[in-house]
C-alpha cells in the first residue's frame, strides 16, 4: 500500500511518501490512520490531530469508513485551501 | 473519468507552475466560433496581508486534475448553455500581486458564463487539493493557511440552486 502526506502532515511524518504493509485488521481510513500513528513519533504527532487530517484513496476523497487495501493509493492532508 | 456527453462542453484544465495569459486563454475559448454571446472570467491574485511575501501553493499531483475536471464538469451539466470552460491553477511559489488561479466560462448569454463562473471558484477553493503556506518578510515562521468556513459555505450555496 502507498501512503502519500501533503502540507502539515507531510512535514510531522517527515517523509513525503512510503510503502506500507498494515496487518489484516486494517480494512478502512479510519483503521489505516490508527496504526499508521504507532509508526514513530512523526507519525504520532501528524495522526495527533486526527479530526484535522483528511484522506484520499486512489485520488478520490474518502470518509474513515471506506475500505482501503493491499495495492491502494492512500493520502493524508489537512482540509484544502485552494483558490 | 467520465466520458464526454454529446453537446457538452469539455473542459480545459491545467496545473501548472508558470503563470498563465488570461488573454490567451480568453481567445482560445473563443477561436473558430460563432456562437459566444458572453465570456466570463475569474482571475485569483496573491495579496500581500499581514506581511506576507509569498504563498506556497502545494498540490497532489494527479488528483488535483481529476478533482478539478470534475468540478469543471459538473459546471458544464448545470449549464448545459456553457460553450467551454478553462481552469488554470498555479502551484509553487507565489508572491504578493501574481495570479493564482483563472476560471474562464463562456456561453452564448452571459447568465450562464457568470453563473458557472462564480460555482466554479467557489468549489475550487474548498474541493481542490491545494495547501497554501504562508511566508512572511519580517522573518516570522511559515504556517499553512487553515481552511475557512466561509469558503465551506460559499460552496455550499450551490447546494441549494
Amino acid at each position: 500500500m502507498r501512503i502519500l502526506y501533503f502540507a502539515w502532515v507531510r512535514q510531522r511524518v517527515g517523509v513525503a511518501e512510503e510503502e506500507v504493509a498494515p496487518p489484516a485488521a486494517v480494512h478502512d481510513v479510519a483503521g489505516l490512520m490508527a496504526w499508521l500513528a504507532t509508526r514513530g513519533p512523526g507519525h504520532a504527532a501528524a495522526f495527533a490531530e486526527g479530526r484535522q487530517i483528511r484522506a484520499a484513496v486512489n485520488q478520490e476523497f474518502a470518509a474513515p469508513g471506506d475500505p482501503v487495501g493491499a495495492g491502494d493509493e492512500v493520502a493524508f492532508f489537512p482540509p484544502v485551501t485552494g483558490g | 473519468m467520465s466520458a464526454a456527453t454529446p453537446g457538452r462542453a469539455v473542459p480545459t484544465v491545467r496545473v501548472q507552475e508558470a503563470p498563465f495569459d488570461l488573454a490567451a486563454e480568453a481567445a482560445a475559448l473563443t477561436a473558430g466560433r460563432v456562437d459566444v454571446g458572453g465570456l466570463a472570467s475569474f482571475v485569483g491574485l496573491c495579496r500581500a496581508d499581514d506581511g506576507l511575501a509569498a504563498l506556497v501553493l502545494e498540490h497532489y499531483p494527479g488528483m488535483t486534475e481529476r478533482a478539478i475536471r470534475r468540478i469543471a464538469e459538473e459546471a458544464c451539466a448545470r449549464w448545459p448553455a456553457l460553450t467551454g470552460c478553462t481552469v488554470v491553477h498555479r502551484h509553487g511559489r507565489l508572491e504578493p500581486g501574481t495570479p493564482i488561479v483563472l476560471v474562464l466560462t463562456a456561453s452564448s448569454h452571459r447568465a450562464a458564463a457568470l453563473e458557472s463562473c462564480a460555482f466554479l471558484i467557489d468549489w475550487l477553493k474548498t474541493g481542490a487539493p491545494f495547501w497554501k503556506r504562508e511566508e512572511f518578510a519580517d522573518g516570522r515562521p511559515a504556517r499553512w493557511v487553515e481552511a475557512r468556513a466561509e469558503d465551506d459555505a460559499a460552496a455550499a450555496r450551490w447546494a441549494d440552486a
